[in-house]
This record gives C-alpha cells, structure tokens and sequence, in this order.
C-alpha cells in the first residue's frame, strides 16, 4: 500500500522532468513550447465547458429527483451478489457510451460519498482505465467506410468489463475500498 | 448519442420529480449543477493547462519517436501481418505510444492515418482486416501512464491525494488491455 502511494507520487514528477530534460537535449526552446501547449490546455477546458453546464444539470436532476437511487435500488440485490457497488453502476453503464457524461456521473459519486472515499477511488480508476469505446470504435470504422466491424465491439467491451471489475477489486484489495 | 441520452434524463427526472414530490430538490439542483460546472472547468484549466504544455514538449521533439522503437516485441505479437519498418508500422507504434502518453489529439490523428494506410492494402474494403480490428481494440483500450483528467478533477474537488489512483489505473488497464488482446486473439483464431 505504501509503496503504491510513493510509486503513484512519482510518477507526474518523473514524467515531467524526463520529458523537459529530453527537451533541452534536443535543443527545444521548452519554456515557448510549454507556454504554446498550456494555452491548448485553456480552450480544451473552454470547449468542454458548455458539455459540463449541460450534463452536470442532467446528472444533477436525475440525482436530486430520486431516479438514480431508485435506479439503485433496483439493482444492487443483482451488483451485491458480484460484489461491486451498486452506486457505481450508472457510472459504469455510461462509460462506454460517452465521455462527458460519465465525467459527470464520476464527479457526483465524488461529491456525494467524497472523493477520498472508497466510492470515490472506485469512480477515479474506472475513470483512468476505461476510454468511451463505442465513439471510438465508431471514429476508427468511419475513417475508412467500414461496416462490418467483426468481434471488435464484442472484444472491446470485454476489455471494458474486465478493467470495471479489476478497479473495484484493486480498489478493494488495497482496502482504499468502502466496506 | 446525446441527443437522445439527455432529453431522457431530464424528462424521467422531471417526470419522477413530480410523482415523488420532489420538485423543490429538482429546482434547487438546476442551479447547483450549473455552478458546479463552473467551479469544475475554473479549477480544472490549472492542472490541464500544465498537463498540456509538458505534453506540447513530448510533441514538439522526437520523443514520440524514440519511445516507439521499444515496442517492437510488443509489436510482433499484436501486428503479426504488419512489416516492421514500414509506415503502417510506424504509424501504429506511434499511435501506442500517443496513447500512453495521453496524447490524444495526437493519437487519434495517427490511429486514423494507419487505418488509411491498412486499408489501401485491404483486399475485401467492407471488413476489417485483423491488424485493424486489433488496432481499434487497442485503443478503446485507455491505456495512459497518467491520467492526467481523472487527476485535476481529484484535485478540483479537494483530494488529500489526487495522484493516489496512478498505480491503481495501471493496474486496471493492464489487465483490460491484456484481455482485450487475447479475446481479440481468440476471435480470430476460431475466424470470425
């Protein structure tokens, strides 16, 4: 447990000083560069906003109208059999299917249990290890005009579940985990 | 897919809202939620803005490029068809690397390109050939040495620890990334 937490305290500082350091061995003006790419960082962050307004007020209505714990509910006698958190499930549902609005749902099961919580953690990894892979199985098909897409739907949301059920055990394993 | 997920979501709310006398909770949300957006986006722009701008240098030298050359064992087994040396070969190995950086408008770029170039070569163009059904799998595989948006929406919302979830992310990753691989493995060997 500790030496996770000093192996995942490492990593953004090494990133960064690897990556400066290869920089000025290349000659970069890395200051400029920095400069040029932080700017990128402002419209990406500008251009997700008006998705956020949006989806944070539907997430937000389906949370303070009781749908989503009605929703729950429902299925946290299936979830409790496999051991997974059933508040976990609406994030795990949108995942796949789109982006910004699992980052809305992940930031309310963040609001709402804490983000340091064992819920929290849980909605965090599953956050990092999963992509929206049905927009890109979509944006790679579409590239090239191909149909017919074989097993590729069916691999991938194989890996998706793995890498769901993975979070919640490592989460668990590494008793960051609710109980 | 939005515009169809979103209406739902606020009509059923509404509609349950209503049924459930709830109707003061649901207005007083419609506020929240927008200010939490604000609050979000401000403080996200710091640790994008940084995120960014350190990735801008892994762009600008040939970072990108050398990293690739590491790939080669990893290449062989999941490009079998592919020939080392060439675009395509570069193309994905670099698209891999993108990735793990978390390159994305990088990535995409490169993933689009090599499935251009795979398909040229392709002999039926309506199906995927293996290397690029492997190649898709590959990359709705997040596989990302730093998470960098899970972290600053850790830490926009006060985290003791925003960075604590890193070696926990790979570890999941891994272990959908390889499952990823071997199903995608499997699916071909029995030819479908």
């Amino acid at each position: 447990m500790e030496k996770i937490s000093v192996l995942s305290n490492l990593a953004m500082p090494v990133m960064i000083l690897i990556i400066v350091i290869y920089g000025i061995i290349q000659r970069n003006k890395v200051f400029d560069t920095f400069l040029d790419g932080a700017k990128e960082g402002i419209s990406v962050v500008v251009n997700l906003f008006p998705t956020l307004v949006g989806l944070f007020l539907a997430v937000g209505t389906l949370r303070a109208s009781g749908v989503l714990d009605f929703v729950i509910q429902i299925i946290s006698p299936v979830l409790d059999y496999i051991k997974i958190p059933s508040e976990i499930m609406p994030l795990a549902l949108l995942r796949p299917i789109s982006g910004s609005s699992s980052i809305a749902v992940a930031v309310d099961i963040m609001k709402q249990f804490g983000v340091d919580s064992g819920l929290g953690i849980i909605a965090s990894v599953i956050m990092g290890s999963t992509e929206t892979t049905l927009y890109t199985i979509a944006v790679y098909t579409s590239a090239v005009g191909i149909k017919k897409t074989r097993f590729v739907l069916v691999a991938s949301l194989i890996a998706d579940i793995v890498g769901m059920l993975a979070s919640v055990a490592i989460c668990r394993f590494l008793s960051m985990s609710f109980s | 897919m939005l515009n169809i997920l979103w209406p739902i979501f606020i009509i059923i709310s509404f509609i349950y809202a209503i049924f459930f006398g709830n109707i003061e909770n649901l207005n007083k949300s419609i506020f929240s939620s927008v200010e939490e957006a604000v609050n979000l986006s401000i403080s996200l722009l710091g640790t994008m803005c940084l995120w960014s701008g350190i990735m801008q240098i892994a762009r600008e030298t040939t970072f990108v490029n050398k990293l690739s050359n590491l790939l080669a064992p990893v290449m062989k087994f999941l490009f079998p068809d592919v020939k080392k040396g060439s675009t395509i070969y570069q193309e994905i190995s670099m698209n891999i690397i993108a990735n793990l950086l978390g390159l994305g408008n990088a990535a995409t770029p490169l993933g689009l390109k090599a499935m251009k170039s795979m398909q040229e070569e392709n002999v039926d163009k309506d199906v995927l050939t293996n290397s690029m059904a492997t190649l898709i799998v590959l990359n709705t595989a997040s596989i990302q040495i730093i998470p960098s948006t899970v972290i600053a929406i850790r830490s926009s919302l006060g985290s003791t620890n925003p960075s604590i979830i890193i070696v926990p992310v790979w570890i999941a990753t891994i272990c959908a990334g390889v499952v990823g691989m071997l199903a995608v493995k499997f699916f071909i060997k029995i030819g479908k």
